[in-house]
């Protein structure tokens, strides 16, 4: 297996650009395990003199990041479990159950995705203002209950689902609830994988609601905590590179882990149009 | 299919053939409860605020209204018309359609190329390329803003220690008003490029084969391939990538607020910025609201333009 000298030297480009791609990555984990003030010499160094894990040990002590982890968990968490309810219900339901008003419910829908999420974001923080709502779990996960996106991939796939399948047990006496649960919903397991890792990673990473509802630095959630951390700690390079890799690490191996399902979400979006 | 002749009067036959339910009955109160929850949360969560927001962009509604909702008035379009009398809003505009006309384009570019690279017949460990350059699409924003600040940083960063060694003088990159904004763009670009390179590299693998040999066999050159081949066929997948390119850098907002905080002399203030620091650090909701509704017109005529662009190409092919 010989490489053709144009076949090296595109091999050789696509290693050159996987390089710099990984770089940024590669020197925060690196610059996280430098001893305080290491980063900040000149010529910066590329590796540790020393590798060290104190700034992580305070981030998780001093500067109390368990915390704002544990919160960002919590809403990743319970935003995909109640994302993946709705979706996989109302998808099915748009997709093979006839109710009045559905194509024009479904066509209101689809329109939600053509308003930018900022234009709604203002009032409804005044709205959830009245509600009480600022500064809780709740109003950061509001968000994340329901997903349009979510309701049209799971409508895509539902409508695969034969329909002799669902009228034979509708023959057999079973009710709707009944049908979804054991005959729609094992049906919808890999489009519900690829729905869970996309939507856990959007609201893991997710930074404008957040910054927008919460105000109490012990309900921050990762980004949040991290833009204020570096308002008082921007000297501290390898502190604030120990932060970094604790908000980035978890969606990075999830990706490692669950790459097929992430990459089919993308693939899914692009026919959405 | 036409719908059936001699079928009971309270069912029609749809595509599939399959008896269709009434629109009363178990199946429509099913449809109905398992739809509910999601049109609920989405109606009061979503439409409701879009439409408050109408609402509110007519308002004065302002810190003394936070306190005293009974003082906010109808002040009609005036806020528009104070959008359009400040320098910082057409500053933002500009800036944002920097973002959007000269960011996404150079984005696609970067995307469509890596995507022909990785693509590529000779190309060894496609996946391992594919998983690498996607990398940083799934990293979280802030977190890589936050790295990129560093990798910026003009005496320790490791940007100018690298330009250094092919002899390019250092450069402030997030001091400088003049390489701000490019600055934030390399990281935007670097973040998101992965994403769009996805959906190439698909829309590549669709290209019948048939054509590409054709073209070789009437001694096609690669570059002639590309144009008259590869690109035509991308034409549709080109189409959804460049409106979602540019709908997102149109929406640029984190990058900025971490990075350089809008400025230096707010050279890369974005419209969102300007909205988030009016709204709620100034708590100018309403004028706020009126900024978030024209960005969203900016970006309707921005989408709007180019699909009609697309069509007229291929009318013209």
């Amino acid at each position: 297996m010989k490489l053709r000298p144009g076949a090296l030297i595109l091999n050789a480009v696509l290693i050159g650009g996987a390089f710099l791609t990984v770089a940024p990555l590669l020197w925060m984990l690196s610059a996280s395990l430098m001893p305080t003030g290491q980063a900040n010499t000149s010529p910066p160094p590329l590796l540790p003199s020393r590798v060290t894990f104190e700034h992580y040990v305070e981030l998780f002590t001093h500067l109390n990041l368990a915390q704002s982890f544990a919160n960002s968990l919590l809403v990743s968490v319970v935003g995909t479990l109640a994302t993946l309810v709705t979706s996989s219900m109302a998808g099915y339901a748009f997709a093979k159950l006839r109710f009045p008003g559905r194509e024009a419910l479904f066509r209101l829908l689809l329109t939600a995705m053509l308003v930018p999420a900022q234009v709604g974001m203002l009032p409804l923080f005044l709205m959830l203002k009245k509600l009480g709502l600022v500064n809780t779990y709740g109003g950061v996960l509001i968000p994340w209950l329901a997903s349009v996106f979510g309701i049209f991939l799971v409508r895509q796939v539902a409508q695969a689902i034969p329909e002799d399948l669902l009228n034979s047990a509708r023959l057999d006496g079973a009710g709707e609830w009944r049908i979804y649960r054991s005959i729609v919903l094992p049906n919808l397991g890999p489009v519900l994988a690829t729905l869970a890792v996309f939507v856990f990673m959007s609201s893991w990473n997710d930074f404008l609601w957040p910054l927008v509802i919460l105000s109490d630095d012990r309900r921050y959630t990762l980004p949040v905590a991290l833009a204020s951390l570096v308002g008082e700690h921007v000297q501290d390079t390898e502190l604030m590179m120990a932060g970094a890799v604790v908000t980035v690490l978890p969606v990075l191996a999830l990706f490692v882990v669950l790459q097929r399902w992430y990459i089919r979400g993308v693939m899914a979006g692009s026919v959405k149009g | 299919m036409s719908a059936g002749v001699g079928v009971a009067p309270a069912a029609a036959v749809d595509a599939g053939g399959a008896k269709r339910a009434p629109l009363a009955g178990p199946q429509a109160r099913a449809g109905l409860a398992l739809a509910l929850p999601s049109v609920a949360l989405i109606l009061v969560f979503f439409f409701g605020p879009v439409l408050y927001g109408a609402w509110l962009s007519l308002t004065d509604f302002d810190i003394y209204a936070l306190a005293d909702p009974s003082s906010v008035r109808f002040i009609g379009l005036g806020n528009y018309a104070h959008a359009f009398a400040e320098t910082d809003f057409w500053n933002a505009l500009r800036i944002t359609l920097v973002y959007a006309f000269v960011g996404a384009p150079i984005s696609v570019a970067v995307s469509l190329a890596a995507a022909l690279l990785v693509d590529a017949k000779t190309t060894r460990w496609k996946p391992f390329f594919r998983a690498v350059y996607f990398a940083p699409v799934v990293t979280t924003l802030v977190a890589v803003a936050i790295v990129w600040r560093y990798l910026y940083q003009p005496q320790y960063g490791l940007v100018n220690a690298f330009l250094a060694k092919f002899g390019i003088p250092r450069v402030d990159w997030l001091g400088d008003p003049h390489w701000a904004l490019p600055a934030i763009l390399v990281l935007a670009v670097w973040k998101n490029f992965g994403y769009n390179l996805l959906i190439f590299v698909a829309g590549l693998q669709n290209v019948p084969r048939e054509l590409h040999e054709a073209a070789e066999l009437d001694g096609a050159r690669a570059w002639q391939k590309f144009w008259n081949v590869t690109l035509p066929e991308l034409a549709p997948v080109f189409l959804f990538v460049s409106v979602t390119t540019v709908i997102n850098y149109f929406q640029l907002f984190a990058e900025p607020y971490v990075m350089t905080q809008g400025g230096p002399l707010k050279s890369t203030n974005s419209l969102v910025l300007l909205m988030y620091e009016q709204g709620f650090r100034w708590w100018r909701l309403g004028y706020a609201a009126a900024l978030a509704f024209i960005l969203f017109a900016v970006i309707l005529v921005a989408t709007a333009a180019q699909m009609w662009l697309q069509q007229r190409r291929e009318r013209a092919a």
